[in-house]
């Protein structure tokens, strides 16, 4: 569908064309993501997650994974994001606020986010160089549902056990006695 | 596309993930942080299942997805927990099992 779109053999104007949203999206990414560890308000925290979350499943129909995509956009900005909202709602949204937060502390964790940037993309540029990533077909859906419930079926077992063990949990920890 | 800009870009919000959890005091904030970081690490999964053709990256990246919506169900239940008992969601007061 989508992803069938990068399948096409490109032109030179085309790929460009390509890179340039991909740019814009990435860019948009990293502002909104910088808003999110950034603003004071709580609820334009959750909102300007959503823009990320949104950016990576664009990411994701980029590398032609469309499921991944589809499930991007409907557990996180479906679910998880509302479940933010909710726990917004339910504590006072003022506590705990960052305005305390000394001038050092700041500094130093600007530091090892700006450290650790540097180290990863030198790493990165030094082994990947110019790999070009070639997606002649979209990964099918099909494709991976067999493959979950062949190759990986006792993970996702655990997984199904994991998921009732974090809803008993999260009721049992969180209702009134 | 190069390989390198997906990974770069994935770089880029694991570090500013990793900024907001060590400078952000509200428990909220620390969450939505958590999730920047495992949204970087499913970029990567996808993008090197992309470049070894293999759609284990994928079902990986489903993996974390559903682990990180029930570490946000967790961790919910236990922001909320924290704000019965203190009246606060303040991560640096949080100290009832320091040494």
């Amino acid at each position: 569908m989508i992803g069938s779109l990068l399948a096409a053999e490109f032109t030179d104007t085309e790929k460009w064309v390509v890179n340039s949203f991909w740019g814009v999206i990435a860019a948009v990414m990293i502002v909104a993501a910088l808003r999110v560890v950034t603003t004071k308000n709580v609820v334009h925290a959750a909102l300007w997650l959503v823009v990320v979350l949104a950016g990576v499943a664009t990411q994701f129909i980029f590398l032609g994974s469309e499921f991944v995509a589809v499930t991007q956009v409907l557990v996180y900005i479906g679910a998880v994001v509302v479940l933010f909202l909710f726990g917004v709602m339910l504590t006072r949204a003022s506590m705990g606020d960052d305005e305390s937060v000394a001038q050092e502390k700041r500094t130093m964790a600007a530091l090892v986010g700006v450290l650790l940037a540097v180290v990863m993309a030198v790493a990165l540029v030094d082994t990947y160089g110019d790999d070009e990533l070639v997606i002649d077909a979209p990964q099918g859906v099909a494709e991976v549902s067999d493959s979950i419930f062949s190759q990986y079926i006792i993970p996702f077992e655990a997984v199904s056990v994991l998921l009732l063990a974090a809803l008993i949990g999260a009721i049992v920890v969180a209702r009134k006695d | 596309m190069l390989l390198n800009q997906f990974l770069l870009l994935a770089a880029a919000l694991f570090c500013i993930g990793v900024y907001g959890v060590l400078v952000r005091k509200n428990g909220m904030l620390v969450l939505m942080s958590v999730e920047l970081i495992l949204n970087a690490v499913n970029i990567n999964l996808v993008a090197f299942g992309a470049l070894t053709d293999d759609v284990g990256g994928e079902v990986f990246a489903l993996f974390t997805i559903a682990v990180a919506a029930a570490e946000v169900g967790v961790g919910l239940a236990i922001v909320l927990l924290m704000y019965r008992n203190r009246r606060s969601i303040d991560l640096s007061e949080a100290d009832l099992m320091k040494g």
